[in-house]
């Protein structure tokens, strides 16, 4: 595999988080759930977040939305968006900016509409409030972006418990994009749904990204997944990233042992039955170091004896 | 480990299978008092694991797993069906003699590893009773002791982790916990019912290992319930598709995977995102294979003089060698327009209502 250019679209990142560092804040001790994360994410681009629950991957989406309550609190670090410094942001700007920007889909938004409004309704109100358009506008607008995600128009006048999961989560989507943000934030969005539906949806979020341009901040624990969708990808352990590169790169040359892990926890449905080992129970890796670069735009964390501290009291048969 | 029984090698056929399901159908009733329906999680199923065999059954969320597995486990009452463990049907046997040597031959493992495990005990506490219970402590304290550390051991945890307490484990050191206690029964079926789905990917890999090396090793035979095509290809010697409470394709793992011949299958298999194949998803075939799950017209084994179709009966054609033991059924059989659950079965066509205070949900 070659490595080209890493960049697509313009070299003027929509997103840049730089050493972002959040923590909650405890009675008697307080966690560090992003530690120094920085990457950037280009116009257009589809950038994935991976690594397993806890790790501080919707810490990261929560960030950026501004939607951080207590006791988190950032303790370092900068996110800028299209130039401008969100952290600094007011509440008038904050308002334009999560749904105009930035809009986010997280894993059971489906189950976040209002019960007790049709579908159209809740449509039609984004646009009134958020764009000022007239009812009658807004409307068919609003049948307009059902048809974006494939949904029957006439579906505005339902109730979203008279919708499956799979069309309410789809519904969502058509609401995140309704004003056409330039950032895209899908915090596991399929995650609660089977894998069929999964993949269809997944399928109309990139007819949708190529149709209207926007970037992704794609999160999820599932490599493949991930792979398939993102044009780059970092790799998420502990608050700290371990790997980031393009995402072909990562999965043909995974280098950090725990990206190793992760590629190797999800057995391919071709080619022959082979070993595979995954990450041991009670393995941790600790004090992980800044990324250095092993290839043009593949970083690692360095990962030698003294620089991780492998937990090997488990070690034993837990692969084999 | 210090069995007593040797067991026969893996995969050996010619015995007894040591799990053998026939006909298996369970309803549940749904609705209030004057509304009476219900709704069919199984019918006519038909499943046999051979000692020291691992099957694995896949399919969708609301197929019925869980309820074949409970219907197993004895959980669960079907309505109509068989089921032999080493060739006795453990529904016909009289209930209070047959549970304690029944549940000896069988064990169930669940998905949730923090559910089955009381906060309040250490882990030793969890695998004294399963020895107790079952009459396995052996003679001596001496004895118990050392059959304590060697499930510890065997399935991948230091013995000193008996002090332990639940909360102080982690997902996947807990899911080895509640295997070492199916264990300690020394059972001959274990029923493992998507026994990695929520624990960490990067150990999910480690639980499926052990669960071959018990295989391996001590030649327990086992089902393996997972939605995930992937890990049921990485482990079990066979598997079996279930759609809408029925099975509709089995044979070996590689080769099912590889070809397969039901429309549901190909579907699920095409599904499953695989970074080695590029352009996975097609909009125009995914419709097609829909209608065909839903409503096929067609079957690819319809004018074979050997495999006749049938709209009627759920007839089953051979797939490619019979080697592998694959077949399917005939896809002009139609699967129940009322099954529950299924994603593909599209959207019911509902009146425009705003919800009552009804929240409805047959699943439980
Ligand atoms: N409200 C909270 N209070 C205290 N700690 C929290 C809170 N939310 C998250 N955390 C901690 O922050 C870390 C990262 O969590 P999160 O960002 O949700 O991870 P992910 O999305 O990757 O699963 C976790 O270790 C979690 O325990
Ligand atoms: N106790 C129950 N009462 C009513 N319906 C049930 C019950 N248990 C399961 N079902 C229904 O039976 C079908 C199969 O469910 P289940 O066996 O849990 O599927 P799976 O394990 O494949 O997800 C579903 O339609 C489900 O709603
Ligand atoms: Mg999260
Ligand atoms: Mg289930």
């Amino acid at each position: 595999m070659t490595i080209s250019q890493v960049s697509f679209g313009s070299h003027e990142p929509v997103l840049d988080v730089k050493d972002l560092t959040v923590k909650y804040i405890g009675d008697t001790r307080s966690t560090t759930a992003v530690d120094r994360v920085s990457f950037s994410i280009g116009t257009g681009e589809v950038f994935g977040l991976a690594g397993e629950s806890g790790c501080g991957k919707s810490t990261i989406a929560n960030s950026i939305m501004r939607l951080l309550k207590d006791p988190a609190k950032i303790a370092g670090g900068s996110i800028s968006f299209g130039g401008k410094d969100v952290l600094a942001m007011s509440p008038e700007e904050l308002r334009r900016f999560r749904w105009q920007d930035v809009a986010m889909v997280f894993q059971s938004a489906m189950n976040s509409l209002n019960p007790v409004l049709t579908i159209g309704e809740q449509i039609v109100d984004i646009f009134t409030t958020h764009a000022g358009y007239s009812r009658k506008e807004s409307l068919r607008r609003a049948a307009e972006l059902l048809e974006l995600v494939r949904i029957d128009p006439a579906r505005l006048k339902s109730y979203p418990h008279q919708l499956s999961g799979g069309m309410r989560q789809r519904a969502v989507i058509a609401m995140a994009v309704a004003l056409k943000p330039s950032l895209l934030i899908l915090d596991e969005p399929t995650t609660a749904l089977d894998v069929v539906v999964q993949q269809e949806i997944m399928a109309q979020i990139k007819d949708l990204q190529r149709e209207l341009g926007f970037s992704v901040l794609f999160i999820t624990h599932d490599m493949s997944l991930m792979v398939e969708l993102s044009h780059r990808m970092a790799v998420m352990y502990g608050g700290r990233i371990v790997e980031t590169a393009k995402a072909q790169d990562v999965y043909a040359n995974p280098l950090h042992p725990y990206t190793q892990a992760l590629m190797g926890a999800f057995p391919p449905l071709t080619g022959p039955r082979v070993p595979l080992t995954g990450l041991p129970d009670g393995v941790k890796f600790r004090n992980i170091p800044d990324l250095g670069e092993a290839a043009p735009g593949h970083l690692v964390a360095p990962f030698g004896a003294d620089a991780s501290v492998i937990d090997s009291a488990n070690l034993e048969g837990a692969a084999r | 480990m210090s069995h007593s029984l040797t067991l026969p090698a893996a995969g050996s056929t010619t015995s007894t299978p040591a799990l053998e399901i026939r006909g298996l159908g369970k309803s549940f009733p749904i609705g209030g008092l004057f509304t009476r329906s219900s709704v069919r999680a199984l019918h006519g199923v038909d499943l046999t694991i051979g000692r020291g065999e691992i099957v694995a059954l896949v399919g969708e969320s609301g197929s019925g797993k869980s309820t074949l597995a409970r219907c197993v486990a004895r959980l669960e009452k079907p309505n109509s069906g068989a089921i032999l463990i080493d060739g006795v049907d453990i529904l016909k046997r009289d209930r209070f003699q047959a549970s304690r040597a029944f549940r000896s031959q069988l064990q169930m493992v669940f998905q949730d590893p923090f559910g089955s495990l009381n906060p309040a005990h250490r882990i030793e506490h969890f695998l004294r009773r399963s020895l107790a219970i079952h009459g396995k402590s052996g003679g001596t304290e001496e004895e118990t002791r050392r059959r304590l550390e060697d499930l510890m051991t065997t399935v991948g945890l230091q013995a000193d982790m008996l002090n332990s307490y639940p909360h102080e484990l982690s997902g996947g050191q807990r899911q080895r916990v509640a295997i070492a206690r199916a264990l300690a029964v020394e059972p001959q079926v274990i029923l493992a019912d998507e026994p990695t789905s929520m624990l960490d990917v990067s150990v999910r890999i480690g639980v499926l290992n052990l669960m071959r090396k018990l295989r391996d090793e001590q030649g327990i035979s086992m089902l393996y319930i997972t939605h995930d095509l992937a890990s049921a290809r990485y482990l079990a010697d066979r598997t079996a598709v279930m759609f809408a409470g029925e099975v509709v394709e089995e044979g070996e793992s590689l080769d099912l995977l590889a070809n397969p011949a039901h429309p549901y299958t190909q579907l699920l298999v095409s599904a499953v995102p695989d970074p080695a194949r590029a352009g996975s998803y097609d909009p125009v075939r995914r419709a097609e294979l829909r209608q065909a799950v839903m409503a096929s017209t067609t079957c690819a084994y319809d004018g074979d003089t050997n495999q006749a179709c049938s709209a009627e009966e759920p007839v089953r054609h051979q797939v490619g060698d019979p080697a592998n033991r694959h077949w399917v059924r005939c896809h002009l059989y139609r699967p129940w327009a009322g099954a529950g659950g299924h994603a593909l079965a599209g959207e019911p066509a509902q009146p425009n209502v705003p919800p009552s205070n009804v929240q409805e949900k047959a699943s439980a």
